[in-house]
């Protein structure tokens, strides 16, 4: 039986400050998280006990990259909110994780509040720039010039789970699910009534089909082994192929159908083969085709196109869904994966208020209609990037919302939520309440545990192995009665 | 800033897209004025996109440099 979905998404931002070449986009990061961080609480240490980024899931561990010293060397800036999230500097921008989530709308409200998260951020480093100077914040990933960072997905799967098959029977689903999760670059070559536009911004950084990379030769299929979680009984499912998605319906397609899909593998129900001739290939051939009518080649001889692919996972689900216990939010997302599948094949483009890549493509070339502009019109350059910009009424994206030409699922006052509250239902609330309740009292915290500092001799360190522990219904009563730490501490010995 | 007329002949295809089967037969008036709204709802979203994009696009792309991440 499928473990319940347990999952989040890390973004790492683009980041500039205009008119500035020898901005140091790693100082610019730490200042902008200390900036938010010195606004709101007190800033914990993150602890580092349990990281292993080098395990592979098929069971090795490599040998230390020579990547120079760790961030937590440098001292730069890492924080835990009080919503569970983690913000911190990675590598040279900054990265916003969210905190676990057990459903598709609570997880797009979470990842929307990163966008506030990074949009109070600018507005508080600002005053710590020369006067004249702003930075800038960008959901996207890519510079247009051959520099990519990422938007990782991360969902809880069952360790029994063979992971040489979990990996396989994935990844035509990864290669496909673009069609209705990419969020549209302008970063390609002028080809056809398209011109320069692609689906995904990520599609032309992947080389390979399976391995541990996240940096060079980029793997459709990620194999850290880093569990954040207790080993025997868990894997936390790596995925770097998506973009980062503004679009509220595109981040609930996205992960609501790749947890149905590993649900499906986990309980060993994926019964069509869709095994592809030349995954990296297809990747890229289904990214430049807008039409959506491209066909890639099946190891079994067939070709068909991404959306039949997804066709064939919605099959699947169907039947899954009617023999398993179909966790809650199953129905909302059958029924937009189905209505977007349909619309992919009979009209893409009539997607415009749901999906990143259709809602730039319907503006830009709006524009570019109006003005008569060519495909390489720097103006046209700005719009793709300016589409991501994180700011309410800048950002291109925001600005269609809130002249209701993108959909929105989550009510803004849900999203301001969840910019300060944990999610109920995993042991993220746990770690969001105690930062809130007891920020003076935490020396440090991690996915997997929170570290008291509550006087005495030694550090009292409370491991959360289980990411379904520590929820609401499980720790809220307890909280609500611990005036200290030190109360806490003692009832959960008690 | 000067406009061309190609925008409007742009909007008219997607209203014809989004508004043109759902009008039956003796409402072409309201087809006609929906589809004017239309046209002037999309000339004012490109607007206001005027007023928010980046002054300096050229210069502001070329300087947008990133690092790798992940």
């Amino acid at each position: 039986m499928a473990i319940p979905k347990v999952m989040g998404i890390e973004t790492e931002y683009g980041i500039t400050v205009p008119g500035l070449t020898e901005f140091n986009p790693v100082l610019g990061s730490s200042m902008l998280i200390n900036a938010y961080v010195a606004h709101t609480s007190r800033r914990v240490r993150w602890d580092y006990e349990e990281e292993s980024p080098l395990r592979d899931a098929r069971g090795f561990e490599h040998a230390r990259e020579p990547a120079g010293p760790s961030e937590e060397d440098l001292g730069l800036a890492n924080a835990i909110l009080t919503n569970g999230a983690r913000y911190y500097v990675d590598h040279a921008h900054p990265e916003y994780s969210t905190p676990e989530c057990l459903c598709p709308r609570e997880l797009v409200a979470h990842d929307k509040a990163g966008e506030r998260i990074l949009a109070r951020s600018i507005e508080r480093a600002s005053e710590l720039l020369p006067s004249g100077r702003r930075m800038l914040v960008y959901k996207n990933n890519t510079d247009g010039k051959g520099a990519s960072y990422g938007c990782h997905e991360n969902y809880l799967v069952d360790r029994e789970t063979p992971f040489a098959r979990l990996a396989g029977e994935v990844l035509p689903f990864f290669v496909s699910r673009q069609v209705f999760c990419g969020a549209g670059s302008l970063g390609g070559p002028v080809a056809g009534e398209f011109g320069p536009y692609q689906i995904s911004q990520r599609a032309d950084f992947f080389e390979a089909e399976v391995g541990l990379e996240t940096t060079l030769k980029r793997p459709i299929v990620n194999t850290r082994d880093e569990p954040h979680a207790d080993p025997e009984k868990y894997r936390r499912f790596h995925v770097i192929i998506g973009d980062a998605n503004m679009s509220e319906v595109a981040i609930l397609l996205k992960v609501g159908t790749t947890a149905l899909t590993l649900m499906m593998i986990e309980d060993d129900a994926i019964t069509g083969d869709f095994a592809l001739e030349s995954p990296v290939q297809a990747l890229r051939r289904i990214s430049h085709d807008p039409s959506c009518g491209a066909t890639v080649s099946l190891r079994s001889g067939r070709a068909v196109r991404a959306v039949d692919i997804q066709w064939g996972y919605f099959e699947m689900a169907e039947k899954y869904l009617m023999r398993h216990e179909a966790p809650e939010w199953a129905g909302e997302v059958m029924a937009r994966w189905e209505h977007v599948l349909g619309a992919l094949e009979t009209d893409p483009m009539s997607l415009d208020r749901e999906l990143d890549w259709v809602a730039k493509w319907t503006l830009l070339s709006s524009y570019r209609d109006r003005d008569g502009l060519r495909w390489t019109d720097p103006k046209l350059q700005m719009m793709d990037l300016q589409y991501h910009d994180v700011r309410e009424g800048r950002g291109l994206a925001s600005v269609l919302a809130r002249n209701g030409k993108l959909e929105r699922l989550v009510p803004e006052d849900d999203v301001r939520d969840a910019v300060d509250r944990p999610p109920r239902s995993t042991r993220a609330y746990f770690r969001g309440r105690c930062l809130a309740q007891f920020p003076g009292e935490i020396a440090a915290a991690s996915w997997d545990s929170v570290i008291f500092d509550v006087g005495g001799d030694t550090l009292r360190r409370v491991p959360m192995m289980e990411p379904l522990r520590g929820t609401e219904a499980h720790v809220k009563p307890v909280l609500d009665e611990c005036r200290t730490a030190a109360d806490l501490i003692g009832r959960l010995q008690g | 800033m000067a406009k061309s007329g190609g925008g409007a002949e742009h909007q008219r295809k997607k209203a014809h897209r989004h508004g043109g089967d759902g009008g039956e037969a003796g409402e072409g008036g309201q087809v006609a004025k929906k589809a004017e709204a239309a046209i002037e709802e999309a000339d004012e979203l490109l607007a206001e996109i005027d007023e928010v994009l980046e002054e300096n696009a050229e210069e502001f792309v070329r300087s947008y440099v990133q690092k790798g991440g992940e």
